[in-house]
């Protein structure tokens, strides 16, 4: 067993955990943050994906273990005082969803994606950018529709 | 995923004495191909050694008229970098387009061109540009270095602290993805400095990452893409799968070499 010691969401965890846990795992299991999902476990689909440092990355082709001292944001953190974040909301007003199961995912890469290319998103931006994520439900439309508009929603006013 | 042992040292020396102590020990670098390796079993080391916290691994420098890119520079951060971008294009413009955003967040330059997939990027890229491999040994050309599909001259316990890439004339790397994996069914690096031009392919053959030399001949003659029209590419040892036949590969390498040396030129 290893310590591991991150903060998740804005709070400070620690754990003593197998050194084989990955990071989708200590996020589920350990701290029951089940917002992360576990689409393919084969690294492809993306319903893993959080930000470790700012960034999006697949939690389930990650160990916890290698990211002793980072900052973790997972779907969870997003919404603050019942108020959703306007990455959420815009997935709510739109339809981005039918199952809900990639949402997460789709959720924290878009926000990534707004986080490197800014708040005005062409249609191909959103596409080729969402490359990592699949969804099998709704046929991408109204995902893009959504990340659109959560992009302009998450700018400054 | 089996059980090991999780090692995190911090210079290069630790890692090279972690090796030691461990028969079977493994690097982590982005763990973008390992990982999904040990969750599959289909590799269960004893030890992993996590170069995530290792000095020194993690700079693009501009060294003379070279690019010096770091092992743990992530595929995100060579796509993003002003030095690569201005010095060369392809490169940059190759790192961005590997796998989708959030592994291009983890892989690493190290790994992948450790780990010598017969379908990845980087290897065309090294090939082409003439670049060297720092190891924590030694330098190698990488004509020497890639020596068939998942094998490279590194040793035992060798390490890749860096990769060195003089700065070309003109380049460009054009690929045909796999639509389902985006990995390379063919992608072809051209470079050009001087009278010297390199062409290598990767995707296509049995035995991984290759240089191109009726291609190469051709292109020095003269460097545009009429040049390539009908210069015949052998296709005996290439890949055939559900993807596409070995004769269609070696069609493309040549459809992909056109398209290479006209973005190379700028047109
Ligand atoms: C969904 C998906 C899509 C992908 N698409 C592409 C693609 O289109 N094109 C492409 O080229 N690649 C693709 N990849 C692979 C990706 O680029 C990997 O990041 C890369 O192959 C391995 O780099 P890594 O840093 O993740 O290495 P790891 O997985 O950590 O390591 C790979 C191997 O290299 C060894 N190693 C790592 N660092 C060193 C070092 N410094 N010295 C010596 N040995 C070392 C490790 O021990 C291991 O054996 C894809 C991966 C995924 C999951
Ligand atoms: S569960 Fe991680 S990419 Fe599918
Ligand atoms: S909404 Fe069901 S998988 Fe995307």
């Amino acid at each position: 067993m290893i310590s591991v010691s991150m903060t998740v969401n804005g709070k400070a965890v620690s754990a003593k955990i197998d050194p084989r846990t990955l990071l989708v795992q200590f996020l589920r299991e350990n701290l029951l943050l089940t917002g992360t999902h576990v689409g393919c476990d084969t690294s492809q689909c993306g319903a893993c994906v959080v930000h470790v440092d700012g960034k999006a990355i697949k939690s389930c082709t990650t160990l916890a273990a290698t990211c002793d001292g980072a900052s973790v944001v997972t779907i969870e953190g997003l919404a603050h005082d019942g108020a959703l974040h306007p990455m959420q909301e815009a997935f709510r007003e739109n339809h981005g969803l039918q199952c809900g199961f990639c949402t997460p995912g789709m959720i924290m890469s878009a926000i990534d994606i707004v986080n490197r290319k800014g708040h005005d998103l062409d249609e191909h931006t959103i596409r080729e950018e969402l490359e990592g994520n699949i969804c099998r439900c709704t046929g991408y439309h109204n995902i893009v529709k959504s990340v659109a508009a959560g992009a302009h929603a998450m700018a400054p006013k | 995923m089996y059980a090991f042992a999780y090692q995190r040292p911090t210079t290069v020396r630790q890692v090279q004495s972690a090796l030691g102590k461990h028969d079977d020990a493994k690097l982590l670098a982005g763990g973008q191909t390992l990982l999904p390796t040990m969750k599959q079993r289909l590799a269960s080391p004893s030890a992993v050694i996590d170069l995530g916290h290792v000095a020194g691994l993690s700079a693009i420098e501009k060294k003379g008229r070279n690019i010096v890119i770091g092992a743990m520079v992530r595929h995100a951060d060579v796509a993003t970098s002003d030095l690569v971008r201005e010095a060369i294009p392809a490169l940059a413009a190759l790192a961005g387009g590997i796998g989708d955003p959030a592994v291009r967040n983890r892989g690493t330059i190290g790994g992948s061109v450790a780990n010598n997939d017969p379908s990845a990027d980087y290897p065309a890229a090294l090939l082409a540009l003439g670049a060297t491999i720092v190891t924590n040994k030694r330098k190698i050309a990488a004509d020497d270095f890639f020596q068939g599909m998942f094998t490279t001259a590194l040793d035992d316990g060798e390490i890749i602290t860096k990769v060195s890439f003089p700065v070309p004339a003109k380049a460009a790397y054009v690929k045909f993805p796999n639509p389902a994996s985006r990995y390379a069914m063919v992608g072809v690096f051209v470079s050009k400095k001087g009278s010297d031009v390199k062409v290598a392919v990767t995707g296509a053959s049995n035995e991984g990452v290759f240089r191109a030399a009726g291609l190469e001949a051709a292109l020095k003659a003269k460097f545009n893409a009429k040049a390539v029209e009908g210069v015949a590419v052998d296709g005996s040892n290439f890949i055939s799968d559900i993807h596409g036949t070995a004769d269609y590969r070696a069609n493309l390498v040549n459809v992909m070499t056109k398209r290479a040396v006209t973005k190379a030129l700028g047109k």
